[in-house]
């Protein structure tokens, strides 16, 4: 610690300098600059030019070489005979993600709230041990996607656990990973093993913040526990369970990284999701098209900024009626 | 909460079972399992040799067949227990397998050749750790260089996070100054603007700062985080503003009570961004797979993608790294998780 200290003092004199001329107030800027710089030109800047790269097209990499082409790229993406149909489409991979990333989205958001809405409950129950208990549920969250890719990769092949399980029943084991409904099925599964017990922690708060005296004051007038859930469990947790559904909705959309190890995609292209179709467009590919990924990425982001606009909505809503309490 | 939980579950009876008893114990034990069992079997594989590791059906615990060095012969062979025509068993060595019919030799006399249908010998197998899965990979796949870009990232990204976002934080949260609100709006935006949306404009800006292929392409985009600054400026709201004060009238520069004021008062929540930056930084992975094509920069989640994605994978090394991979965050897991999963219920970011 006694270089830091050093450093830190050694720092010192020059910046009271600077205090002197830009005065105490004036330091507010120096303290917020640092950040403001790496914000601007890693998130601000790259935002903006992603719309003039969206109208630009060829391979070249820097934006002053590159041909501006107006909408075409958009067109592009929407030159579609039948949308529910991809290979009716110009850019058919595009809507083969778009569509699966649709299914994924909606089978793994209501699955994903459904269990970690069931685990909250159970382990708002009193139990013995309750902190080891939520943490089994919360253990997988901090793995990193490609360890969780290739955890489930392994137990998934041909001579992995799950296959080990059925021939000990005596039944007929699969390649799960080359058959396309398998593999769509382990993609749902898989994120929500990892994922869901970060939920459960959310909802798991939200339920321990419920008053308890309203549940005595519902025992005492006879309620049974399944309305006591429906009328004053579920309301209160509305608030939480509402923030919670943005937030799965917001990453389901954006799912990658232990897609990419478990399936790569496949087989065929039936775990192919926008994000890994945006990522192959725009850098995997021999035939690159950095435009068509930015206008890909640009329609995605729209999605995205629609749902984080619903969900501030939310927060501001759940705060609201947190501070009337 | 016993009481709360009690009713919303109610035993019939006090100790009788109520059926919603049994599903949570089914729902607990079945979570223990389901959620454990898949890391636990990763690293039960990992000790496997190559030979076990293709054996269907797995064995729990790693086993290998014995071997033995027989005169006359080269390589070891493999020893097998033999059932004999007349009932006894020995110990034979197989030369070489035609069909079903097995070639062997006694160790103790090499020249003499039995012919044994295979369907009565059985491997003689031992327990083995195969250590060398562990070992091997430091060698081979320049393994030891992925682990430390990957442990660079990591400690050089949460400094400065740290530095960085509480220098933000205290700008944002004890001073008045114009543009104060819209500087929060700006950085409140940034939420909307995840790595997937802006990653192709961004690997352009990177590559024109020369950042391609280096480390610090990885580390810069990532240390602005809106989570960091929101909870560090929480966090400083409710330091007491007198105390700036008591310093300003001792002569004390904004950086030193930054320094030697704010920052030791601000420890808790800045251990809880360390946790949560070095989890983040330790697991990305589709931001340095666009950075680094180098091999010898790939962190270890690219490496180990790269490599479990190739044609001919080597299961019992990819098996082993992804052990090793998961060393810190387990680590984390084991001596942090509390201040993590507070952190997550009080703001509800990830």
């Amino acid at each position: 610690m006694v270089p830091v200290r050093l450093l830190m003092g050694a720092v010192d004199a020059p910046l009271r300098f600077v205090q002197r001329r830009l005065g105490i107030g004036g330091m507010a800027t120096f303290f917020l600059l640092p950040n403001m710089l790496i914000f601007g030109i890693f998130v601000l800047l790259p935002f903006f030019i992603n719309f003039a790269y969206s109208m630009t097209g060829g391979t070249a990499l820097f934006l002053p070489d590159r041909s501006f082409v107006g909408g075409d790229q958009y067109a592009r993406l929407f030159d579609c005979v039948n949308y529910t149909n991809p290979n009716s489409c110009a850019e058919d991979t595009f809507w083969t993600a778009v569509g699966n990333t649709a299914w994924f989205v909606v089978l793994q958001v209501t699955l994903m709230i459904l269990f970690s809405l069931v685990t909250a409950l159970i382990l708002n129950r009193d139990l013995m041990a309750r902190s080891f208990w939520r943490a089994v549920f919360f253990f997988p969250v901090l793995l990193s996607p490609v360890v969780v890719g290739l955890i489930w990769k392994w137990i998934l092949q041909r001579q992995g656990l799950l296959n080990f399980g059925l021939y000990s029943l005596g039944l007929e084991p699969h390649t799960w990973l080359n058959d396309r409904n398998w593999s769509f099925a382990a993609t749902v599964g898989v994120s929500i093993w990892a994922h869901m017990g970060f939920y459960t922690l959310i909802l798991l708060a939200g339920l321990q913040a419920i008053p308890k005296d309203l549940y005595e004051a519902a025992e005492m007038d006879g309620t049974r526990p399944a309305r006591a859930f429906w009328r004053i469990t579920l309301p209160l947790l509305m608030p939480n369970l509402l923030v919670v559904i943005v937030l799965v909705l917001i990453r389901a959309v954006q799912i990658f990284d232990e897609i990419y190890v478990l399936t790569g995609g496949g087989p065929g292209t039936s775990t192919l999701y926008i994000t890994q179709y945006i990522y192959e467009t725009g850098f995997a590919t021999q035939l690159r098209n950095p435009g068509l990924a930015a206008a890909a990425s640009i329609l995605m982001g729209a999605v995205l900024v629609v749902l984080t606009l619903v969900q501030l909505g939310l927060g501001r809503k759940g705060e609201k009626k947190g501070a009337r309490k | 909460m016993s009481r709360l939980a009690e009713f919303i579950f109610r035993r019939r009876g006090r100790n009788g079972w109520h059926w919603t008893d049994i599903v949570t114990w089914v729902w607990l034990i079945g979570g223990l399992f389901i959620m454990f069992g898949p890391a636990v079997w990763l690293v039960g594989s990992s000790f496997k040799s190559p030979a076990a590791l293709a054996e269907f059906p797995p064995t729990i615990m790693p086993y290998v067949t014995q071997k033995a060095t027989v005169e006359g012969y080269d390589k070891p062979l493999d020893l097998y227990e033999v059932t004999l025509p007349d009932g006894s068993k020995k110990v034979l060595a197989e030369v070489r397998r035609i069909g079903i019919v097995s070639q062997m030799v006694a160790p103790e006399k090499p020249t003499e050749i039995v012919k044994v249908n295979i369907a009565e010998r059985t491997p003689v197998r031992t327990m083995s750790f195969a250590t060398s899965n562990y070992s091997e990979p430091f060698t081979h796949f320049d393994f030891v260089r992925y682990l430390w870009n990957s442990v660079f990232v990591t400690v050089t990204a949460t400094v400065i996070t740290l530095i960085v976002n509480s220098m933000a934080a205290f700008a944002l949260s004890k001073y008045e100054f114009r543009g104060r609100t819209f500087a929060m709006l700006l950085i409140l935006a940034t939420l909307m603007v995840p790595l997937s949306v802006i990653m192709v404009p961004l690997y352009s800006i990177v590559s024109a700062l020369g950042l391609f292929n280096n480390l610090w392409g990885v580390i810069l985009p990532t240390v602005a985080t809106p989570t960091g600054v929101f909870i560090l400026r929480q966090y400083m709201l409710t330091i007491p503003d007198e105390l700036i004060d008591a310093a300003r009238m001792d002569k004390a520069s904004e950086w030193q009570i930054y320094w030697r004021i704010i920052l030791p008062l601000t420890a808790p929540a800045l251990a809880v961004l360390a946790i949560f930056s070095v989890v983040w930084r330790w697991n990305d992975f589709l931001w340095p797979l666009i950075v680094l094509s180098r091999k010898e920069l790939y962190t270890l989640q690219v490496g180990l993608s790269i490599y479990s994605g190739e044609l001919n994978v080597q299961w019992h090394f990819i098996l082993a790294m992804t052990v090793v991979t998961m060393i810190p965050v387990v680590l984390v897991f084991i001596f942090l998780q509390r201040f993590i999963t507070t952190g997550i219920a009080g703001t509800g970011l990830k």
